[in-house]
């Protein structure tokens, strides 16, 4: 399932001097996984589209964020 | 050639003065990733490219313009009551020094603009991979900005302006695929 978010774990060593941040994310929009955009795909009505800066609920993200796997 | 509509490209609400803000945001500013480069970059390099993207080059360089003005108006609104205390407690005592309130196109750490941000190589891969990382680029910093702000008002603005970076992405990928395609074989999309 496509999320917008992805994640992984870093190492973190005892002698580190801060507290470990146990988890890093990063953005995946998705531009990356669209390729050559479809001709007759949905569109927002023209004044939500305005609003949310873009016409194609394919390539609207939100930020931040809010889907994330169970765990995370 | 240009026409000017007076009015910005989406409204720029600030909910309080806050010049702190305005010297993180001026990084989209006059940074290396920020709105003046992406225009100039757009605009420069449709003359040595294929006809075909031409076009997309002048929109896309275009609207850079309108989110210049966007950057603007919210960093003259977060500084423009600021007094010299507050502006030097914001980390903007060098810029009153030299510029008072006045915009100047530097970056958030005060480095002026400078073109070598900007690339023209002449090949139409490398300037569209360039175009496409640029606006990668922009996005995530976008994302930085609105992780540091808590003005509600002004993080609808960035967050506007982070969507149009992800668009802008998706037309230069579209535009490499134009470009990338075997020209003895017809596609239709």
């Amino acid at each position: 399932m496509y999320t917008p978010i992805k994640w992984y774990h870093p190492y973190a060593s005892t002698a580190d001097p801060c507290p470990p941040i146990e988890w890093k994310y990063y953005q995946t929009p998705p531009n990356l996984y669209l390729g050559f955009q479809p001709t007759g795909l949905p569109q927002f009505p023209l004044k939500e589209a305005l609003y949310k800066g873009t016409l194609w609920p394919v390539l609207f993200d939100p930020y931040p964020s809010h889907v994330r796997g169970e765990d995370h | 050639m240009w026409y000017y509509e007076k009015k910005l490209q989406y409204p720029v609400k600030v909910s309080e003065c806050n010049p702190r803000l305005a010297k993180f945001l001026i990084e989209q500013y006059g940074g290396a990733d920020g709105e003046l480069s992406a225009a100039l970059r757009y605009l420069n390099q449709r003359y040595s490219i294929p006809d075909k993207v031409i076009g997309l080059l002048t929109d896309i360089g275009t609207e850079e313009f309108a989110h210049l003005e966007m950057i603007a108006a919210m960093v003259y609104k977060l500084t423009k009551d600021a007094t010299p205390e507050q502006m030097k407690e914001a980390g903007l005592g060098a810029h009153y020094a030299n510029h008072d309130h006045a915009l100047f196109y530097h970056d958030a750490a005060g480095n002026p603009w400078t073109a070598t941000y900007i690339q023209a190589k002449g090949d139409p891969i490398a300037d569209l991979y360039e175009d496409i990382a640029a606006e990668e680029k922009a996005r995530a910093t976008y994302q930085w900005i609105i992780n540091m702000s808590d003005d509600p008002c002004l993080n609808d603005s960035l967050k506007f302006l982070r969507e149009r970076e992800i668009v802008h992405s998706q037309r230069f990928r579209e535009a490499v695929e134009i470009l990338k395609q075997e020209q003895d074989k017809k596609k239709f999309y």
